[in-house]
């Protein structure tokens, strides 16, 4: 018996269960070995996407992972998940199509600063204006590792690059500030030197519900090694959590960070390299996809039990 | 459009104008143009014609120019209306309407000699001397202010020529108050009666007395006894679409693209779906992809600039396999052109554009009707294909005004589902031995194996590999899906004489002037046929028998003869048959042919 779902069943039901559900397991979410470079921060990341996926347990075929071009973009493949491997810079627009679409399933999105911030800035920008609900996963490792280091718009002035051989002169990008401006609902830095709170970040960007991006410093070591020494502490650097506020009445809650002050975010996001890590923004904005959906009630309401053939014709009645 | 008022104008003598009871002549046909300003709500006095026309059982078929700017400028409105058949919108007018002085210089030598110029005496003073033309000065605008409280300068002046109109050619007036109360009703109650008085004011004018007669349509049985629903060229692609069973799509604004993406907006939700404006063109093909991999067929669309920006993605839809549906209303000129105007010159970037090689499906509608049913198939094809599919309309059918026999919704109708059955497992998308079918996510597979759908060359469950062997193998799956398409399509029918030397080749828009060419030809004695291609990219079969048929093949077109004198789809068919009397009859001016130009092209060849 084929299982399928009428469009406008707006909350649509989730698939029927499927009796002896395997559990989700490191081995169930492997698929192809990764060809990332021996060293690279990216194997941490995608073992703390299996451990986060492993310990949420959610539907192993409703899981979709979406990818544009990079290193860190062959990410859908290493994942045995839907997926979709696309062209350069444009994940978020295919991931929001298939979010829209699909209440039913849970989209990741995964790519690198050059695919996000530079060739897909724009729809990084439009993603979290329109507060699609998915969540984005960018690697940023300050470099262009797969077309073997060319500049990269997170690039720190002065990292000499084939692009860039005295030196790179062009101000970087500053993603949090970037995505604070934009409205995205979920924003957080990481380190993927430090799995703990990157599994903390993951987790609590797949519980909300709107545009989520987490940012990992995901270190090259081919070809920017150590750019993220400065905020590893195991590397003599400094890796500072924002402490966020409780709201307990203590003092100490003052100095701590609330995360849905815009300004504060901002505030803690100007910090200079390496700067802060947590949570920096988190607010309950509309998403697009319930706005959509609710447009699609009221619609269907008044138009009541009309099939979509008979409301077709009745459209081409009126334009007898 | 008839024989006996084809070339003849409407109007016969100058005589001067009595009060008497004017003798009524009945008429097949009649081309009637309003120029004025883009404001002047010319085209809403078209839209009623045309579909009082529709609504009459007449044919009607409609043109419009405008300028390319957000307000003001000299626009026109060309309404043709028969009793018969109508293939075009006609090369010359019987009624000029001209608001303006330069109105009526520069559209009187559209008129026939002969033909009747009825200008708004407040603003026009034509050169009363030139004893080519009929004409008949109503002082439109004050006569308006009058009708209409004198609350509304320069508005319902179009309503308050509509009235004349409608007296002049014996309109059903019941049925254009219906038309006019129809479409001011969502708005405040005094527009509709201020146009329902311009409307009357303008039909209770004595507008008799200074003609020679009046004139009625014979009455023209259809053989369809169907009822006719009126629309334009986008209006038709955007149901057609719907009906086809797309719910989703995304788009980016541009002229003339804009408005199906406009009504896919309002309407998708009523049918649970979603069209989303997206921040740019990239954006809005790549989210129409997603939509389609999420399991609903989805359309993307734009006019030529825009549709090459989607062409990198266009190339991912072909590589990775996936079902979509982009419409492409083609506008004049590389860059951006002639947003305005029409051109047919994007037929090589819809079969070529993108990188490496990408097959991909071309279709291009004839006519509005077309246009509906030709979105109906480009879904089938996506579908059954696993195939982004470009239809090529153009700004002259987008723009264009037509009352066809209403399509049979239930037959044609394609409910739209998602497939969410558990799957037995072990599955390959890419198999080399069928044609590819994406799992669509959500579907529980028995072996626990997902597939990825990649734009990288790929194996049969699709992941990356780079083995010349499966790059090869690959490739021609690809292709091959594409010629199992063409074996299924049909060969084009001839129209005219079969046994003619010359055959003419067009494609899109062209369609009713080269109709009403080889009409017209044949009844003046010379033999010539013609074949119209709606399937370009794969094209049908067995065309080079045909082409062989004859010994001068012409292909008309709506583009350059380019570098080596053959415009795009004349390069594509010499290339495809081999046939050397292929030849080329092109233009670029930006405006729709003209019967008499392709008669010229065929009488010229045929010396």
């Amino acid at each position: 018996m084929p299982i399928t779902l009428p469009l406008h069943a707006v909350n649509r039901p989730a698939p029927e269960a499927i009796p002896n559900r395997e559990k989700l397991t490191k081995k169930a979410l492997s698929a192809d070995h990764p060809t990332w470079c021996p060293g690279c921060g990216d194997f941490a990341v995608l073992a703390t996407f299996y451990k986060v996926l492993e310990k949420k347990n959610l539907p192993h075929e409703q899981i979709v992972t979406i990818a544009g071009i990079g290193c860190s973009s062959r990410f859908p493949y290493f994942v045995n998940t839907y997926g979709t491997h696309f062209i350069h810079g444009r994940a978020i627009p295919y991931a929001t199509g298939i979010s829209l679409a699909r209440p039913d399933l849970r989209v990741f999105v995964f790519g690198g600063d050059g695919d996000g911030y530079s060739i897909g800035g724009n729809h990084l920008d439009h993603g979290a204006r329109k507060n699609v609900r998915l969540c984005y996963i960018i690697m940023d490792n300050f470099v262009y590792g797969l077309t073997k280091k060319q500049t990269s718009p997170t690039s720190p002035i002065g990292f000499k690059s084939k692009t860039d051989p005295a030196g790179s002169i062009d101000h970087p990008i500053n993603p949090i500030k970037k995505l604070i401006a934009n409205g995205a609902t979920f924003i957080a830095r990481t380190h993927a030197a430090f799995p703990a709170h990157m599994s903390q970040m993951f987790e609590r960007a797949m519980d909300h519900d709107g545009f989520a991006v987490v940012e990992v410093l995901s270190e090259c070591v081919e070809f920017y090694e150590g750019a993220f020494d400065a905020a590893n502490s195991r590397k003599g650097g400094q890796f500072n959590l924002i402490e966020e506020k409780k709201w307990d009445g203590t003092p100490e809650d003052e100095k701590r960070h609330d995360v849905t002050d815009e300004i504060a975010a901002y505030k803690l996001a100007h910090l200079p390299f390496p700067g802060v890590f947590g949570v920096f923004y988190e607010s309950d904005r509309p998403t697009k996809n319930a706005l959509e959906y609710k447009w699609i009630e009221t619609t269907r309401e008044k138009l009541g039990a009309a099939s979509d053939l008979d409301l077709l014709k009745a459209t081409f009645n009126r334009m007898k | 459009m008839s024989p006996n008022t084809a070339s003849t104008p409407i109007i016969s003598s100058n005589t001067t104008p009595t009060t008497s009871t004017k003798p009524t002549r009945k008429i097949h046909d009649v081309v009637i143009r309003l120029a004025g300003n883009s404001q002047d709500g010319i085209q809403a006095v078209g839209g009623f014609l045309a579909r009082l026309a529709g609504r009459s059982e007449q044919e009607v078929m409609t043109y419009m120019t405008i300028p390319s700017t957000i307000s003001g400028g000299p626009s026109i409105f060309q309404v043709r209306i028969g009793s018969g058949e109508v293939f075009s919108a006609g090369d010359q007018v019987d009624f000029l309407v001209a608001f303006y002085q330069h109105s009526y210089e520069n559209h009187i030598h559209s008129l026939k000699p002969g033909g009747i110029l009825l200008y708004d005496s407040d603003h026009v003073t034509p050169n009363l001397n030139d004893k080519t033309y009929h004409y008949v000065g109503v002082p439109i605008t004050s006569l308006t202010v009058e009708a209409i409280g004198g609350t509304a300068r320069d508005k319902g002046k179009n309503i308050f020529t509509l009235g004349l109109l409608a007296k002049v050619f014996d309109l059903d007036t019941a049925k254009l108050e219906k038309l006019i109360l129809d479409r001011f009703k969502s708005k405040d109650e005094s527009i509709a009666r201020n146009a329902l008085n311009a409307f009357n004011a303008g039909y209770a004018y004595p507008i008799a007395n200074y003609l020679d007669q009046l004139y009625t349509f014979e009455k023209y049985e259809k053989a369809a006894l169907r009822p006719q629903v009126t629309m334009d060229g986008n209006q038709a692609i955007a149901y057609g679409l719907i009906t086809g069973g797309v719910r989703f799509g995304a788009g980016y604004p541009i002229t003339p693209w804009s408005s199906i993406m406009e009504i896919l907006r309002a309407e998708l939700p009523k049918y649970g779906g979603i069209f989303v404006q997206a921040e740019d063109e990239l954006g809005a093909v790549s989210m129409a992809l997603g939509f389609s991999f999420a399991g609903y067929l989805a359309v993307t669309g734009s006019s030529g600039p825009g549709i090459s920006l989607k062409m990198e993605a266009l190339g991912w839809g072909c590589m990775a396999e996936m079902p979509l549906v982009v419409i492409n209303v083609q506008r004049g000129g590389p860059s951006t052109g002639l947003p305005t105007n029409v051109e047919q010159s994007d037929l090589m970037q819809a079969i070529y554009g993108s990188h490496g090689d990408a097959p991909r499906v071309v279709l291009a509608p004839q006519t509005v009707e077309d246009c509906f049913y030709t979105a109906i198939e480009a879904c089938r094809i996506a579908r059954e294909y696993s195939v982004p599919v470009i239809v090529l309309s153009d700004t002259a059918l987008a723009t264009r005004i037509e009352a066809f026999e209403e399509p049979h919704l239930e037959e044609l109708y394609v409910p739209v589902q998602l497939d969410l059955s558990p799957h037995e497992g072990n599955y390959k998308p890419y198999a080399l031995d069928r044609i590819t079918r994406h799992l669509t996510p959500g579907r529980y597979t028995a072996d626990g194996k997902y597939p990825v759908v990649s734009g990288l060359e790929h194996d049969e469950y699709g992941h990356p590999t780079a083995s010349p062997k499966l790059h090869s193998a690959m490739t021609a799956k690809r292709r091959d899906k594409l010629r199992q398409l063409a074996a299924t399509l049909p060969t084009p029918a001839i129209y005219g004489d079969e046994t003619a030397e010359i055959l003419l080749v067009g494609w899109g828009s062209t369609y009713g002037p080269i109709r009403e060419a080889v009409d017209t030809l044949r009844r003046q004695g010379h033999p010539v046929a013609a074949i119209h291609l709606r399937h370009l990219h794969p094209l049908p079969p067995r065309l080079a028998e045909i082409f062989t048929r004859f010994k001068q093949v012409l292909v008309i077109e709506m583009n350059d003869y380019g570098l080596y004198g053959y415009g795009q789809l004349a390069t594509l068919l010499r290339a495809t048959t081999v046939c050397p009397h292929i030849k080329s009859h092109c233009k670029t001016d930006g405006q729709s042919f003209r019967v008499s130009e392709i008669i010229q092209a065929v009488q010229a060849l045929a010396k």
